[in-house]
């Protein structure tokens, strides 16, 4: 079925980036007021998710993906490469958060830029990367998600250094940008794969393939893991996961869209796209699965030992997003996508309120400096602790139902499903939830550890924030019971659980019940109070604590073993030997001898008439020699 | 030996004895003078070879050429005043101002 919808859902972003970008920045002349631009940069989200919902409930009567064919990028040979559109069930539902919770942050970010001195900038590139985003999303062939997928690396870069002023920021801009060019020659190289083997780079065209009767010409596993080194990169997996922390140095609201709702979950999504590819590569989804359970463990203890607000929460979405690859890798596709829209609700409920309580504070981050605010900005607080609640998967928020899914099929899929990976993610649970509670009992319960300066300014946050955070938190208290599982089985099936496990499944539920009553329990009794309990524990184990706080030391193992050989390589071969010593030393000897030969000449004309005639004499006796020898 | 092979060595030890007073004298004005026994002897061996040729175009040309030696030597002697006049000094040496 065609439309020309799905393009206008992806041009408006695009619309605003340019408006604002063109007309409110400083380098367009700040044409428009700040409510100008607000009402520019949330209203052009807002009809792209409504033209969502029209496609939506298109897409519900006719029962076939609506394609949208915009115009051929260029032909090469006789193949062209198109930038298409494809709307399906799944495309529907991830268009649909982003899209919505996206317009949601806008909303959000109206409070909380306001007064910012770049703050038509700020919009200019959240539009940018809605845009990006939703092109990542829609596109049909490999190679549109692909621009989209570094356009949101772009975008995101744009914004972690959104304050580039201080050097850090931009810095950890550039380390995001540079991991993931990492993962994204993976995802180069899968393409070149599939090209070589289909001659097309249509998703719908290659899933079909890989699960057509005649075997394809490339080998799935080898494909599949290409791809996933791409979705490590953008979903911040073990090994390339450093950089999604650093990227906290963006603003607030930026962590909770790019960050945590959206465009890590681009790895999610890459995955549940070629699930025909990963179907037919089991080794490929066992690397998933089992990076998956890695990264959702050791991120887990990483967020047990952070201080600053934000750095815990993206340990937190470092470690859900294991989860996702967990469920990926053992064949649960609809289930990880289930977990991206519940994460994406909570998540940046969360993050939106760490803003509100940064905000409040007056800038401040660091959790030890908090404390007893629950009174002080109770809207935040009740939101707050609702979104911990779900993460945590506590029933009936909507964290429970998808964790739980998870942990089921870790356990029981017939597609890899094992008793030490369900073991995994549920360590990796228990630590979710004791290390959210502990976020919730160190800022928002207890005594005020704040400055009396800072507690005497700390005040609930306006109106944009707050509603939007009160939406979320419904989302994220009753966004279990929206049937994501359900509604895309029939394009992508649930693997089959062995019958003999069957029995099992209640004695499961119950203990991801406990395990999340059990985080909630330990984080409270340690944490009560004065934590005199967890300062304890932190002196007995200060070897432990040390390893987790400085996590793992992972970014100065990668300093040592990467970032110092390249710096000495860049150094002496390249910046020395190469461009000083043979680029400039060969430019430098030319130039040397040209003025050395031309001292030489420059010293018979010294000057003094007598020697040029001396010159002209021999010149002519060499002339009437030569011309009697030859003559 | 007969007269016109004559005339060529008295052309020839004009011009060599220009030659080497014009590279060896420092003295402008010696100079300039060298330079018009060059010329003349230049100018000896021109009409010496068309008279041995027996024609008179040579000689024509050597009047057209000492009507063009007076204009450059009228010429030269002024510059040569005025540079005198600047610098009170007829060494060549002390005019090198154009060197690089």
């Amino acid at each position: 079925m065609s439309t020309h919808l799905l393009g206008l859902i992806v041009a408006l972003p695009l619309a605003g980036f340019l408006f604002n970008g063109i007309l409110s920045t400083r380098l367009g002349g700040e044409r428009l007021n700040e409510t100008a631009v607000n009402l520019v940069a949330c209203a052009l989200p807002g009809v792209s998710f409504v033209l969502t919902l029209v496609c939506f409930m298109q897409l519900e009567t006719s029962g076939k993906p609506l394609i949208e064919a915009t115009y051929t990028w260029a032909t090469i040979g006789g193949q062209g490469f198109e930038v298409g559109f494809w709307f399906d069930r799944l495309a529907a539902v991830m268009t649909l958060v982003v899209t919505g919770v996206g317009t949601l942050i806008h909303v959000y970010s109206t409070g909380y830029m306001h007064g910012d001195k770049s703050h038509a900038r700020y919009f200019a590139y959240l539009n940018l990367f809605l845009f990006f985003m939703l092109l990542l999303v829609l596109g049909r062939s490999l190679l549109v998600m692909f621009v989209g997928w570094e356009g949101v690396g772009l975008a995101s870069y744009l914004l972690i250094g959104f304050w580039f002023d201080d050097p850090a920021k931009a810095a950890a801009g550039k380390k995001a940008f540079i991991t993931n060019r990492i993962g994204d020659a993976g995802f180069l190289i899968g393409m070149f794969l599939l090209w070589g083997a289909f001659g097309t780079l249509d998703m719908d065209a290659i899933n079909a393939g890989f699960l057509g009767p005649k075997a394809p010409a490339v080998s799935a596993s080898l494909v599949g893991l290409m791809l996933f080194i791409g979705a490590c990169g953008k979903s911040a997996q073990i090994p390339l996961h450093v950089w999604l922390p650093d990227a906290m140095a963006g603003p607030t609201p930026v962590s909770a869209l790019i960050h945590a709702a959206t465009m890590v979950t681009a790895g999610i999504y890459l995955v549940a796209r070629m699930s025909g590819i990963y179907s037919h590569a089991p080794e490929a989804s066992m690397v998933v699965a089992a990076i998956g359970g890695a990264t959702a463990f050791f991120a887990a203890t990483i967020a047990v030992a952070q201080t600053d607000i934000k750095k815990v929460l993206a340990y937190s979405t470092v470690s859900q997003l294991g989860l996702m690859f967990v469920a990926l890798g053992v064949g649960a596709y609809a289930v990880a996508i289930f977990h991206v829209v519940t994460h994406a609700f909570f998540k940046a409920c969360l993050f939106l309120g760490s803003g509100s309580v940064i905000h409040a504070l007056g800038g401040e981050q660091d959790i030890r400096k908090m404390g007893g605010l629950a009174r002080r900005i109770p809207v935040t607080f009740v939101t707050f602790a609702v979104a911990t609640t779900a993460i945590a998967g506590i029933p009936p928020l909507a964290g429970f139902f998808s964790k739980d899914e998870i942990l089921w099929f870790a356990f029981a899929s017939s597609q890899g499903g094992a008793a030490w990976l369900w073991a995994l993610a549920s360590a990796a649970s228990l630590l979710t939830s004791f290390y959210m509670f502990r976020l919730l009992w160190l800022t928002f319960f207890g005594a005020s550890r704040m400055t009396p300066e800072v507690e005497h300014h700390v005040h609930e946050s306006p109106l944009s924030m707050t509603g939007v955070l009160v939406v979320l938190a419904l989302l994220s208290a009753f966004g279990g019971f929206i049937p994501v599982v359900h509604y895309l089985e029939p394009m992508l099936p649930l693997p089959a659980v062995p019958e003999s496990l069957h029995h099992l499944e209640g004695t499961l539920v119950i203990v991801a019940v406990v395990l999340a009553f059990g985080g909630l329990f330990a984080a409270a009794w340690f944490f009560a109070g004065t934590a005199q309990r967890a300062a304890r524990v932190r002196e007995t184990f200060a070897g432990v604590y040390r390893w987790l706080a400085n996590k793992y030391y992972i970014d100065e193992l990668y300093e040592a073993a990467l970032g110092r050989p390249f710096t000495w390589l860049s150094d002496r071969v390249f910046l020395q030997l190469g461009d000083r010593t043979l680029i400039d030393g060969a430019l430098h000897a030319m130039a040397a001898s040209a003025r050395r030969g031309a001292a030489a000449f420059g010293a018979l004309q010294a000057g003094s008439l007598h020697r040029y005639a001396l010159y002209a004499v021999v010149g002519v006796l060499a002339a009437v020699l030569w011309s009697l020898r030859h003559g | 030996m007969d007269r016109s092979q004559f005339l060529l060595w008295v052309s020839l030890a004009l011009f060599s004895i220009g030659l080497l007073g014009l590279i060896v004298r420092r003295n402008l004005l010696v100079m300039l003078m060298c330079m018009e026994l060059m010329l003349n002897g230049v100018n000896l061996s021109l009409v010496t070879f068309a008279q041995r040729g027996g024609s008179v175009e040579g000689a024509v040309l050597v009047f057209l050429i000492f009507i063009v030696a007076a204009s450059e030597i009228a010429i030269a002697i002024p510059i040569v005043l005025l540079l005198v006049r600047d610098r009170l000094t007829l060494d060549a040496g002390a005019y090198t101002d154009l060197k690089g």
